[in-house]
């Protein structure tokens, strides 16, 4: 089926970050208000789209469009075209919802920088891109928003950068994503190469026909792509430092969205992975490691943003590690990446609400006791805390012990390894987001008497709390009659794969719960 | 007639200027600014009746010019000329108003200035045009006369030693070329009868060592100008001496002389050697690409940092031409023309920037942003385009080349692929210091682009940006050339090799 509709959700948001930079200081009065527009616009056609796609039948959901040719040469044919399918709606309602939130959000968050309409620009030019970037129907064209929203990061990540420190930490960010861009580059020239073609639809008819080699080598390469892009080891190092954007450029980019492109990427070229074994295990071996790794950085962290990253990049872990875990694993990746969606999102909201009314103040040895001061702020993040430590029935229970099951399912030696890995991360990360809590709502005040701790506006809260009722409900409805596997199914094949239970979602939670 | 008589225009406009006063500086550069928009726009007009799909030259006129040698007066146009005489026009009358003052600082009058630039126009045009290899070579020695004095006479520093190197460097490659042509002149006599038309002298069947020779007397004198290293070492000097405007003229278009002239005359002429010297060049070019960048990363001087980016870009240009698929030859041509306007936007902006510091060393700058936004936004997508940011035009041909590339030498094709990374690093760390961090004292005042500066660097970065979401106008000029190159010299694409 084709559709002409797909290029406004991308259109939409670029638009109007391209007038809001052309403008300039003409558009300060209503800039916010038009770029939280063109998101909700983005969000409502999306909305649409995906009703009416929930209308047909699985096999005739995808939806194409072929824009323009855009590079034809030889045999290299690449034209701008779009697909929206089960997979691609997912992330188009993760990326115009959360986004419209965190828009709303930032109009408060922002009303006192000077350069709030530029703020704007820039998230609707993330959003344009990261919506190209899941709804390319080819290699070629997700790299373009692939690349997009690392420009975005990086200019969202300096977006105070007239300290040095924060430009460096932009330039660290767009270094170590270029790192992973050469591996993208290099898996297009690999399909190209042994399959002449880099469409998703050309290289999913080849892939079963390409010599294993060849589709291992394009593995590898489209795993350091991820490793990059979602701040997996061993190119983890920059999401810490990208903690120098402004908060709600955390929530978005940095912890909801961009950061989860990789597991994106892994699950889009599924194809792929099935067929090279070793490239899986490579996967599985990254999201091993970055899940332990990440919620160890997590422990050890005072600044509460910094917590929050190292929290993100374990998550992504577990999610890599289920992508990695062939057919039975991309639904629940994918699943844990919404869930992880309002979870996060909503607590690095919360972070920033506390940072709202301690004047800036990111470290959490001098908060305390503020669940008094701002009690929306810590009901809401407390939801988010209880759906990360996968406490029943909050959406990361549903979520994140599936990956759990998944990983003892794997079998034999491996399965424990990395089922023990999961559990034990489940473990760490009960741990040190119960620290975040404690350091900051609870127990006595640590700071001085020139923090006026308040609760935030309207404005703040009130997406706050539409993602605390997502970190709630999400994996419940997600999960239940097994409606999101079956939903992703057409995309990913895992139909053929009925898988048995090892441990009782309750008996994985009672074990982790048991720190 | 039409290419001649577009070709003249530029020389008209040079002599309608040399009857004006030498005071009246203003009627000069008025004059030759539309003498430079006439050209473009007639060109222009020519190029939109250029046939696509029709292959061999188009717009052919062919005159006898020293009938006892077989000397033709020989134009037409294909693709790959048709592209960079564009790229050329166009960019003559932006470099006139973005330098609009760039004339002042020099040793004559503003006047000589706007005449050599003519002058350069119609040799540019000629260059690209000449379809008889002897007329070609004049063009392609003539030029180095009017450039000789721009640097020379309008540079800053030291600018007589820089003119000096630059014409030492292309005389010695001009003499080599000059001796393959007189061998090749001989064999056409033995075979068919004396004669310098590039399309006959294409059909000779010369054995494979006089091949070789013949094809490095053009290769070398082509690779001094492209450059590619090691022959390159004039260019970063040429570049911090000579004016921003020159600096355009002379990376932008004349280099490109160079790599148009491995495409026209080494390939076309001499199949067989390009076969056998393509490894040398493959690894030449990879050199190039990483060596260009991992200078331009150490650059404290903002025209030795463009100058640098740009041997390595030209690595990808002349690693994509030999790669000999239809992917590298296109993508490395369409990448002459975006790198003539992603280095034109640099060198302007870079212009801008050095007339309000009087200094051109990147670490006077700093916090540009804010003082300056025009001019710091426009120059950071000038970066961009120079790091083949995607949705950018030079992402394009840079993707173009090096899965063109990959197709047939993967080791080549990865070890280019890292100048990604490296052109991150060239472009953000400059960047940083340039525009990002508080600001420098002593520029607190800048003031920001003019109206005439905007309208100068407007054009440059819609094309950038317009041409990397829709390439298909320019690759449909530059397909057919580009199959027709490859084909002609005994290629084929490689056929996918997937297959258990």
């Amino acid at each position: 089926m084709t559709s002409s509709l797909l290029v406004y959700l991308i259109a939409i948001p670029l638009a109007s970050s391209a007038l809001l930079m052309l403008l300039g200081r003409k558009a300060d009065k209503w800039g916010h208000v038009l770029g939280t527009l063109a998101s909700a616009t983005s969000f409502a056609l999306g909305a649409s789209l995906f009703f009416q796609m929930l209308g047909r039948p699985a096999e005739e959901r995808a939806v194409t469009q072929k824009i323009f040719e855009w590079i034809h040469v030889g045999s290299f044919q690449v034209d701008a075209g779009l697909l929206l399918d089960q997979l691609s709606v997912s992330f188009v309602l993760l990326i115009t919802g959360v986004g419209t939130l965190i828009h709303i959000y930032s109009i408060a968050y922002m009303s006192h920088d000077h350069d709030r309409r530029r703020f704007f620009a820039f998230l609707n030019l993330f959003i344009a891109a990261m919506l190209l970037l899941v709804l390319g129907d080819s290699y070629l064209n997700l790299y373009v928003g692939w690349e997009g929203v690392g420009l975005a990061s990086y200019l969202l990540i300096g977006f105070w950068n007239q300290k040095p420190e924060y430009a460096t930490a932009a330039k660290k960010a767009f270094v170590a994503n270029r790192v992973g861009d050469l591996g993208l580059s290099l898996a297009i020239m690999i399909a190209f190469t042994t399959m002449g073609t880099v469409t998703f639809a050309g290289v999913k008819e080849h892939a079963p026909h390409v010599s294993t080699s060849a589709l291992t080598a394009m593995g590898a390469m489209l795993l350091l792509a991820a490793t990059g892009k979602s701040a997996q080891f061993p190119l983890q190092s920059w999401l810490g430092d990208a903690m120098a954007g402004p908060t709600p450029v955390s929530a978005l980019i940095h912890a909801a969205t961009m950061v989860t492109a990789g597991v994106y990427l892994i699950t889009r070229s599924n194809f792929v992975f099935d067929n090279a074994p070793t490239a899986q295990l490579l996967v599985i071996i990254v999201g091993a490691i970055t899940l332990l790794f990440g919620a160890l950085i997590g422990t050890a962290k005072d600044d509460i943003k910094k917590a929050l990253a190292a929290s993100t990049m374990s998550q992504i872990g577990y999610m890599i590690l289920a992508s990695g875990l062939g057919p039975v694993g991309y639904a629940f990746a994918i699943m844990h990446l919404l869930t992880h969606g309002f979870f996060k999102a909503g607590m690095f909201l919360g972070a920033g609400s506390v940072m709202h009314g301690m004047n800036d103040e990111v470290n959490m040895r001098r908060y305390g006791g503020l669940g008094k001061y701002m009690p929306i702020t810590a009901i809401t993040f407390g939801l988010g805390y209880l759906a990360i430590i996968g406490v029943p029935p909050f959406a990361g229970f549903y979520s994140k012990d599936k990956i759990i099951e998944t990983a003892f399912n794997a079998g034999g030696t491996r399965g424990w390894i990395i089922g023990i890995a999961a559990l034990l991360g489940a473990l760490i990360t009960s741990f040190y987001m119960t620290r975040v809590i404690m350091m900051t709502f609870v127990g006595n005040k640590r700071w001085n008497e020139h923090a006026h701790p308040h609760e935030s506006p309207f404005l703040m809260w009130g997406p706050m709390a539409l993602l605390a009722v997502g970190s709630v409900a999400s994996g419940f409805i997600l999960s239940s009659g097994n409606r999101f596997v079956t939903w992703l199914e057409p995309v990913v094949n895992s139909g053929h794969h009925e898988h048995e239970e090892l441990l009782q979602p309750a008996v994985v939670t009672s074990l982790a719960l048991q720190q | 007639m039409t290419l001649t008589i577009i070709g003249a225009l530029p020389l008209l406009g040079a002599l309608l200027i040399g009857t004006v006063k030498k005071e009246q500086t203003t009627v000069v550069k008025q004059m030759a600014l539309l003498t430079s928009i006439l050209t473009a726009v007639a060109f222009a007009i020519t190029a939109m009746r250029f046939e696509v799909d029709r292959p061999g030259f188009q717009f052919v006129e062919s005159h006898s010019w020293l009938p006892t040698f077989g000397i033709n007066y020989a134009l037409g146009l294909d693709g790959i000329s048709l592209i960079l005489i564009l790229m050329s026009v166009l960019l003559v009358p932006v470099v006139i108003i973005a330098g609009w003052h760039e004339s002042e600082g020099g040793r004559w009058s503003a006047k000589t200035f706007y005449v050599l630039i003519l002058i350069l126009e119609t040799m540019m045009i000629g260059v690209f045009a000449a379809t008889d290899v002897f007329l070609f070579y004049v063009f392609f020695e003539a030029m180095l006369i009017p450039v000789y004095f721009l640097i020379g006479g309008y540079g800053v520093g030291e600018r007589s030693q820089a003119a000096i190197k630059f014409l030492l460097y292309s005389l010695f490659g001009g003499l080599l070329m000059l001796a393959s042509i007189i061998g090749i002149y001989v064999i056409s006599g033995n075979q068919i009868g004396h004669t310098f038309d590039i399309d006959k002298l294409a059909t000779l069947q010369i054995d494979s060592l006089t091949q070789n020779f013949l094809f490095l007397g053009f290769f070398i004198a082509f690779a001094i100008k492209a450059p590619l290293w090691p022959l390159h070492t004039w260019l970063p000097d040429a570049a911090k001496s000579a004016t921003p405007g020159t600096s355009v003229l002379l990376l932008g278009v004349l280099d490109k002389v160079g790599t148009f002239g491995m495409i026209r005359y080494c390939i076309k002429l001499f199949p067989d050697a390009s076969k056998t010297f393509t490894p040398m060049i493959i690894t030449l070019s990879v050199i190039s690409i990483l060596y260009g960048a991992f200078l331009a990363i150490g650059q404290k001087d903002i025209k030795g940092l463009i100058a640098f980016t740009s041997i390595s870009h030209f690595g990808f240009i002349t690693l994509g031409i030999f790669a000999m698929t239809t992917q590298g030859n296109s993508g490395a041509t369409l990448y002459m023309f975006n790198h003539g306007f992603s280095t034109a936007a640099l060198f302007i902006l870079a212009g801008y920037m050095m007339r309000r510091r009087n200094s051109s060393t990147i670490a006077d700058f700093g916090g540009l942003q804010r003082v300056t936004p025009i001019l710091a936004w426009t120059f950071f997508i000038a970066g961009l385009s120079s790091l083949a940011l995607p949705g950018l035009s030079s992402f394009v041909s840079e993707f173009l080349v090096l899965v063109g590339t990959y197709t047939r030498y993967p080791v080549a094709a990865i070890l280019g692929t890292f100048g990604i990374i490296l052109a991150a690093l060239y472009i953000l760390i400059p960047v940083q210091k340039a525009l990002h961090g508080p600001t420098t004292a002593g520029n607190e005042y800048l003031p920001d682009l003019t109206r005439r500066e905007k309208i100068a660097i407007a054009p440059v970065i819609a094309i950038i940006i317009a041409l990397g979401f829709y390439p298909k106008p320019a690759l449909d000029v530059i397909n057919p050339t580009s199959v027709t190159t490859i084909t002609d010299a005994g290629f084929s694409d490689p056929a996918p090799t997937g297959g258990k």
